[in-house]
């Protein structure tokens, strides 16, 4: 198995994707000449040309409207947002065109796209670039989000969602680009909808996505060796569908749960979670739920209060104490 | 696809339910409503109706068994379908089940003795609001244990998981699992009073020693008594037996107790703060007067309820005294008629004995016990040694609720109602 990074994971993914089914096309800002803002796209063009790696205006509602209308017609465009707190601007066709058309056309027309970008605050770079969307977007019927915190699932969750026949909106994060890990030379997929438990525990059960699964994991070895206290951690990975019995598996196991995540807290996807586990799995509980999520603030400019308000292992550890008491 | 039919929790208070009686084989079709079976609980026996029809596939537990809320007894489903296995089918238990922690709990809601000239009592946590986790209220529910009998070691006192967890390992000090350890009597040698043995008991008796147990040690009593002059009670109750004689067919006789239940449910209304219950952390007054009584049966007693007894007449308390007595004799009094009450009267003056303490039906802020009415010797008003016909009433109360002076306030009305028994008429 080669090591490989998680931008190298998402750009096998891409490759092998447009190497199998010729309908699969790259669209998006700057990820033909320029091989993409983050070099994800890096030596496509070279390789498939001009047709299938298509460079577009920095224009969100107009390109991922051309590729919805493209979508609906049987290509399978995978469409770069350069942030996805651009996508902002190109709501409408995101949310109401693409998470609705299956739907109201009584199932006649589907609309396999696959939008793919970065989303995640960490990096500087402001309040409006630091969006982390996938709780707004999984809250709608029709539209599925998948978060991957490691090369692995990178790789498997994308071209499991260029393979979807529905929306599929995959959120990257850039501080996990340079991550490494053990990625298979074959062909796999990770099915959407399959949580991972990448840790496995018998006290605590920490739910997490995207980064928040690597903040998590570092937290559950710190916990394990200076409080003796063995960590369970469950990796969504998809956001919706989601799977349930994975989490409720665990906290049965458990009987007490952290849900960790970088998205705000108000209306968050561990918000949701928190909720099934109650529903579900009341009588398991051995203590009240927790969560560790960034400060509810806009996302803050200063670096070094920005790393203050988003969850850092040390919070990590602080909350799991207190669900563990 | 084969339903599996638990044995059903039929009442508030049980945890345990003996088959006395089958009423269907297996292979044998059932309809909806169709009785399966006579269940015993801690309070009556009741019959479990049918509500998945099919064939009886399996029975599971053969009758005369005791069995555990929860346990599978039968499985219903199509003719000729495998019966499914009653999963982890709870063996069945001995006495134990039924028996909390009580030594622990008196730890945790024993009241002090409080001064019994002062209102004030340290407020306490009511057991029935022990913080437990869900999870630990669960494991306790499974290994028999009273979470209530447990201290908390999570947040807030909050007992979780590993508490229960700790209390089932320990040794029977924290939970008494096993029989109790009763100092071996030397056995009669020859012709004994009566076999040496050890003697299963039946839910009521289950539920009377814990209730009792946990009355007794949870629940500060303390006692008052007076004698009051049953003569006019005993002439007026002759003189309505024998009119009432008269009236034929559906003629009612008045019983002692029918004027003492009269006569509480007024001198509750007078004296209201006795019908009132402890909550924890505030006493809760109640607005009716549901007025509980005890019926002596062979195998122990029950205590069925008159409901509003202060809206009802002496008639209306002494036909439903009577409908009630019978079907607690006959075991059919059902769980409701023998919940919901606020004030408990019973009496032992039919055997004689003059006078005595009940221990207190909890939630009931107190209990009346009445005695005999004898004849003997009283010196009356102008100082002249007579021929009296006494009764003794004993109240016992629980002194968080009442204290001393509305007691005796109660017991005041009460023998004034007693000795002028025409004011309970009108």
């Amino acid at each position: 198995m080669a090591v490989i990074s998680y931008r190298e994971a998402l750009r096998a993914a891409m490759r092998e994707e447009l190497k199998r089914d010729d309908k699969v096309v790259i669209m998006g800002e700057e990820v033909a000449q320029f091989n993409g803002a983050y070099k994800v796209t890096e030596g496509l063009l070279k390789e498939f040309g001009p047709k299938r790696i298509v460079d577009t205006p920095i224009s969100e509602a107009g390109f991922i409207g051309l590729g919805i209308g493209a979508s609906m017609l049987g290509i399978r465009p995978v469409m770069e947002l350069m942030f996805w707190s651009f996508s902002y601007v190109a709501f409408d066709q995101i949310v109401n065109n693409a998470g609705n058309i299956r739907y109201m056309s009584g199932g006649l027309i589907n609309c396999p796209i696959v939008i793919r970008g970065p989303a995640n605050g960490g990096t500087n770079v402001g309040a409006t670039h630091s969006h982390t969307p996938e709780a707004i977007l999984a809250s709608h019927p029709g539209i599925k989000v998948v978060c991957p915190a490691t090369p692995y699932d990178a790789k498997g969750l994308l071209k499991a969602a260029i393979r979807d026949n529905d929306p599929v909106y995959v959120m990257e994060n850039t501080i996990l680009y340079n991550d490494k890990g053990e990625v298979p030379d074959e062909d796999y997929i990770v099915p959407l909808g399959v949580a991972d438990v990448k840790r496995i525990g018998t006290d605590l059960t920490i739910v997490a996505h995207g980064r928040a699964v690597i903040t998590s994991l570092k937290a559950a070895e710190i916990l394990e060796k200076e409080h003796g206290v063995s960590v369970e951690v469950v990796d969504l990975r998809s956001i919706r569908p989601l799977d349930e019995e994975t989490i409720l598996a665990s906290v049965r196991k458990t009987h007490r749960a952290l849900l960790v995540e970088e998205n705000k807290p108000f209306c968050g996807v561990d918000a949701q979670v928190a909720y099934l586990i109650q529903s579900k799995a009341f009588d398991e509980l051995d203590a009240p739920i927790h969560r560790v999520s960034s400060i509810d603030a806009p996302q803050i400019y200063c670096k070094r209060m920005e790393d203050q308000q988003m969850p850092s292992v040390d919070r990590v550890v602080a909350e799991a104490l207190k669900v563990l008491a | 696809m084969a339903e599996i039919i638990d044995m059903p929790k039929l009442s508030d208070t049980m945890s345990v339910g003996t088959l006395v009686k089958w009423n269907i084989k297996e292979g044998q079709v059932v309809a909806f409503g169709d009785i399966l079976a006579e269940v015993e609980t801690d309070k009556a026996t009741m019959e479990l109706s049918c509500t998945v029809p099919g064939t009886i596939l399996k029975i599971f537990a053969p009758a005369g068994q005791q069995l555990p809320v929860g346990a599978p007894i039968c499985a219903i489903g199509k003719k000729g379908e495998a019966a499914p296995e009653a999963a982890a089918a709870p063996a069945p238990k001995a006495p134990k089940t039924a028996v909390p922690a009580i030594p622990e709990k008196a730890e945790v809601s024993c009241v002090p003795a409080a001064p019994a000239s002062s209102g004030s009592v340290t407020p306490q946590s009511d057991a029935s609001r022990t913080k437990a986790s869900p999870y630990a209220k669960r494991m306790a529910e499974k290994a028999a244990l009273n979470v209530a009998a447990l201290s908390g070691s999570g947040p807030g006192g909050r007992v979780v998981g590993r508490d229960v967890a700790a209390a089932a390992s320990a040794p029977a000090a924290s939970a008494p699992s096993g029989p109790l350890n009763v100092a071996v009597a030397p056995p009669a040698d020859g012709k004994g009073i009566q076999p040496d043995a050890d003697v299963p008991v039946g839910g009521m008796r289950q539920t009377i020693a814990r209730r009792l147990l946990e009355s007794k040690i949870t629940v500060p009593h303390f006692y008052l008594e007076v004698e009051v002059d049953a003569a006019p009670l005993m002439a007026m109750r002759e003189s309505l037996n024998k009119r009432l004689a008269e009236t034929g067919a559906d003629a009612i006789k008045l019983s002692v107790n029918d004027f003492i239940l009269k006569a509480s449910a007024e001198a509750l209304r007078r004296v209201p703060a006795v019908n009132a219950s402890w909550a924890g952390t505030s006493i809760r007054t109640h607005g009716a007067v549901h007025l509980s009584f005890g019926v002596a049966l062979e195998d122990g007693l029950v205590t069925p309820v008159i409901r509003d007894a202060h809206a009802k007449t002496l008639k209306d308390i002494a036909i439903e005294a009577k409908a009630l007595i019978g079907k607690a004799r006959s075991k059919k009094l059902t769980p409701s008629e023998m919940s919901g009450s606020t004030f408990t009267v019973t009496n032992l003056g039919m055997f004689g004995v003059t006078g005595f303490f009940g221990i207190i039906n909890v939630p009931n802020a107190a209990i009346l016990s009445v005695g005999a009415t004898i004849k003997k010797p009283v010196v009356d008003a102008q100082d002249r040694l007579v021929i009296g016909h006494r009764m003794v009433i004993g109240l016992s109360g629980d002194h968080r609720v009442v204290d001393g002076a509305n007691a005796a306030q109660f017991l005041q009305a009460l023998k004034q109602l007693l000795e002028e028994p025409a004011l309970m008429l009108i």
